[in-house]
């Protein structure tokens, strides 16, 4: 088990490289001079900028610029933002904001996704399941920017039950509303997973057998539909926290929320190259962790998986 | 955003769709005054993350200038109406529009207590001059004689020889050349006094600013991305003086979210309504909005080094073009009103301004005249009808689309030439294009007045070889009226010569105007007394609660 924990935690070695190699170039590649940029309308004074593309590496050819960059990392120095900010500041703002957002849209998705797809599952063909169906089936269907501003002007405008952008603090309460959003898309999805992973257990041999052996409905449920119907919907909900936090851009937006979408929207609008590059591979890692979690919980709940080395 | 470009464009489609209501413009609609309202009131507004840290001389972007402007006091400020006021100068002197002699009013402190003197100011304006410490608006100071020493690229030279201080409340600055209006310029935030510990350690300063202004920086008040708080600077005793218990700018990524804000009272005032609102504000809002033009404007600018745009054939084109564009139909439909047709180069709120300048007819739509004009040209040199003119605008942000599109159908229609609109995904790819001059078609450009002067409309965009210069105009008669309006002997006579030049410019039209920007902006209904100054911004200042 150890050496495979070890094997996978190399595996992030190229993965690292790779994604910051790949972010390195593409930002490199944007069309337009960010130094240029940065005087607007205004003409552009050569020393000055002569002076500002030094500073940020950016008179040098895309090798030099990528090396420099990771040796930058390697000395824990990922450089400075246009504002003259260290870049690892910037990120240990923005993190903290959009992982509470993301987790709580997880937690909102786990729960209610679960528990409405069980009582779905195992009330297949009745009213309540119909009626989850077909709405689980809407709110996949309409795009997040839709929902997103639709509850924002209800709720947060007529209703007045939420503020409609989060305030300076980004506290769980503020979150509330916009995890909600985030998390709607995938609600759906693990809702609609649970109830199908539900019936097809619910006619599985042990299941039969469980109940014939006079256990009680409360445990059946539990122990043996239950348990068993989680490991596709564990994958599922691994694999969706890195998507909610790289994913979360448009629900930032529309909320304000100062987060790791709102920063990385203004790097690559701004040509920041190494902001963006910090950014995504910190979401790279953040992805790919938490695949390796979702791997060991499978081995948790279902004791016939085995990693050998 | 993807969403926010998407909505927009739904945004954009409903107010295409909208028929013509005719709210053409109208008064402003102040509350003026400054009577009444509680002072205990901390104002929230909406704003953006400076780009760069809080230096005067290294902020140029409106993030960061709305700040700047607010914790720091220079010789002059503006009033609402454009006019400068003296705020820390005494007097500014000079007779032959070259030399001046300025002293400052006694018993100045900055915030942290250190005095304000002659040296100050000689201090703060030779580090945003000198190449060393590269300051985004460095080159404001190119008027200044030996500005050009201490700003070529890796110079030693770190002082201009034009600035010498006489003693403590007194300094001299020598111009390279007349230049009348140069006292209007002193209002911008480049040109106000920094505190010594800035010029030793400008990125630490940058982050906890300390100034001289009607606000200072709150403790920890630069929360980045989220918010930036201001409070009243006690000891502040200008024209400007703080009305309420502070300012505190929310950041905001997209102007629909400070929108959503605003109605449900959670900010106090939105600078500018976002294009997706601007068909319902009027409705939401009721008598707390305003419409106030301000100085600046939108034009196309059209290269003279693109062939079929260049000599007598080139100019008779853009005259075409010009007068086959119908400003007041866009201006109503696609902005309901939060535009005005152009009759000049610059903006109604100047001093100077004339909306009858000969050569004014060109910016009017005349169909007859317009295909008339083109078709003079094409005698000249024919145009070859596969070419396709292209209007370039960057999609990012500003909400473009729709009165470039508008235009184009404009010029298909009257001149029955192929037009195309054509996007820049960002702001900065139209900018490299444009200062690169590998533009192949027109751009569309626009101007923000950096001091309330006709000059700052033509001299850095018009004249040979200027930086903004977008088009590469260059016509000595025009250098030659401007030369004479810099060297004139007061503001008025100067604004005479300024307009003389604008004939040969409504002549030449290197760029043709479109229209003047109006500011149109909207309170919560626990603040009174909101006002928009000469430049589009709110007065903050004077912003009161209920």
């Amino acid at each position: 088990m150890a050496t495979y924990i070890l094997k996978r935690f190399l595996q992030l070695i190229p993965v690292f490289l790779g994604a910051t190699l790949l972010v390195y170039f593409l930002v490199f590649s944007l069309p337009g001079d960010p130094i240029v940029a940065l005087f607007g309308d205004k003409p552009v004074n050569e020393a000055v900028a002569a002076r500002l593309r030094e500073q940020y590496h950016l008179d040098q050819p895309f090798w030099i610029q990528y090396l420099l960059y990771l040796k930058g990392i390697f000395t824990f120095d990922l450089g400075q933002d246009f504002s003259g900010r260290p870049i690892a500041a910037v990120l240990g703002e923005v993190f903290p904001v959009t992982a509470r957002l993301a987790v709580m849209a997880l937690i909102f998705e786990a729960v209610f996704g679960i528990i409405f797809g069980l009582i779905a599952g195992l009330r297949k063909g009745k009213f309540f399941d119909a009626t989850v169906l077909i709405a689980s089936l809407i709110v996949i269907g309409i795009p997040i920017f839709v929902l997103g501003f639709l509850l924002q002007f209800t709720i947060g405008v007529q209703l007045g039950w939420a503020k409609p952008t989060v305030s300076s603090a980004a506290t769980v309460q503020d979150l509330i509303l916009p995890a909600i959003v985030l998390g709607l898309g995938s609600f759906a999805y693990v809702l609609r997973l649970t109830r199908t992973s539900v019936i097809e257990n619910m006619n599985a041999d042990y299941v039969r057998t469980a109940t014939a052996k006079g256990l009680s409905r409360f445990r059946v449920v539990r122990v043996h539909i239950l348990r068993n119907s989680l490991i596709p919907v564990i994958t599922f909900l691994g694999a969706d926290l890195g998507a909610l936090m790289g994913g979360a851009i448009v629900t930032e937006g529309i909320f304000n929320v100062p987060g790791v979408g709102n920063r990385l929207y203004r790097a690559v609008t701004q040509g920041e190259g190494p902001t963006v590059v910090s950014i995504v591979t910190v979401l790279v890692l953040i992805y790919v962790v938490s695949n390796l979690l979702v791997d060991l919980l499978y081995a948790w709940l279902d004791p016939r998986i085995r990693y050998d080395a | 955003m993807r969403f926010s470009r998407t909505s927009k464009a739904l945004g954009m489609v409903a107010i295409a769709a909208l028929a013509l209501t005719g709210c053409g413009g109208g008064g402003s609609n102040t509350a003026g005054g400054s009577t009444g309202g509680d002072a205990s009131k901390v104002i929230i507004a909406d704003g953006s993350e400076p780009q760069r840290p809080l230096m005067p001389a290294d902020t140029n972007e409106v993030g960061g200038g709305k700040v700047i402007d607010m914790i720091f006091a220079g010789l002059v400020s503006y009033d609402p109406s454009g006019k400068p006021v003296n705020e820390l100068a005494e007097s500014i002197e000079g007779k032959d529009g070259q030399h001046f002699t300025i002293k400052i009013k006694k018993d100045q402190k900055f915030t942290n207590g250190e005095a304000i003197t002659a040296k100050s100011f000689v201090d703060s304006w030779n580090f945003g001059a000198a190449a060393k410490n590269a300051q985004l608006s460095g080159a404001f100071f190119e008027s200044i004689k030996g500005y050009d020493e201490a700003s070529a690229e890796g110079s030693k030279v770190e002082t201009m020889s034009g600035l010498k201080v006489v003693d403590d409340q007194t300094f001299t600055v020598e111009l390279k050349q007349p230049e009348s209006d140069w006292p209007l310029r002193l209002g911008y935030t480049a040109f106000v006094p920094v505190p010594s510990g800035a010029l030793k350690d400008p990125k630490g300063f940058g982050e906890k600013p300390v100034g001289n202004g009607p606000y200072k920086l709150a403790d920890g008040g630069w929360q980045h991305n989220v918010q930036i708080q201001l409070v009243p600077n006690p000891e502040y005793n200008g024209p400007r003086k703080a009305k309420n218990a502070g300012v505190t700018f929310k950041i905001f990524q997209n102007d629909d979210a400070a929108y959503q804000d605003l109605l449900s009272n959670n900010l106090d005032i939105l600078q500018t309504i976002p294009t997706s609102a601007l068909k319902n504000f009027k409705t939401d809002l009721g008598d707390r909005t305003i419409n106030k033009p301000y100085a600046g404007n939108q034009t196309i600018a059209i290269p003279e080094y693109l062939p079929e745009w260049s000599g007598e054939a080139g100019k008779l084109r853009r005259q075409a073009i010009s007068m086959a564009i119908n400003r007041e139909e866009i201006t109503k439909v696609i902005f309901s009103g939060a535009r005005q047709p152009a009759k000049d180069f610059t903006a109604p709120v100047l001093d100077g301004y004339s909306d009858s300048i000969p050569g004014s007819e060109n910016l009017k739509f005349d169909a007859e005249k317009a295909k008339a004009a083109w078709a003079k040209a094409d005698a000249i040199q024919k145009w070859d009808a596969n070419k396709t003119f292209t209007i370039a605008y960057n999609a990012d942000k500003g909400g473009h689309k729709a009165w470039v599109e508008a235009v184009v159908n404009q010029l298909k229609n009257t001149l029955g030439i192929k037009v195309e609109g054509k996007p820049y995904a960002t702001f900065k790819e139209a900018r490299n294009d444009a200062t690169a001059g590998t533009l192949t078609g027109a751009i569309r450009a626009g101007w923000q007045a950096d001091y309330p002067s006709l000059y700052n409309f033509l001299g850095p965009i018009y004249k040979t070889g200027a930086g903004s210069n977008d088009a590469r105009y260059a016509n000595p008669a025009f250098d030659k009226a401007i030369s004479e309006g810099l060297a004139a002997s007061s503001v008025s006579e100067g604004n005479k010569a300024m307009n003389k030049a604008q004939e040969t410019l409504l002549t030449d039209l290197p760029a043709i105007p479109l229209w003047y920007q109006v500011a149109q902006g909207g309170w919560s209904d626990k603040v009174s007394n909101v006002d928009y100054g000469w430049d589009g911004v709110p007065l903050y200042y004077n912003i009161t609660g209920k």
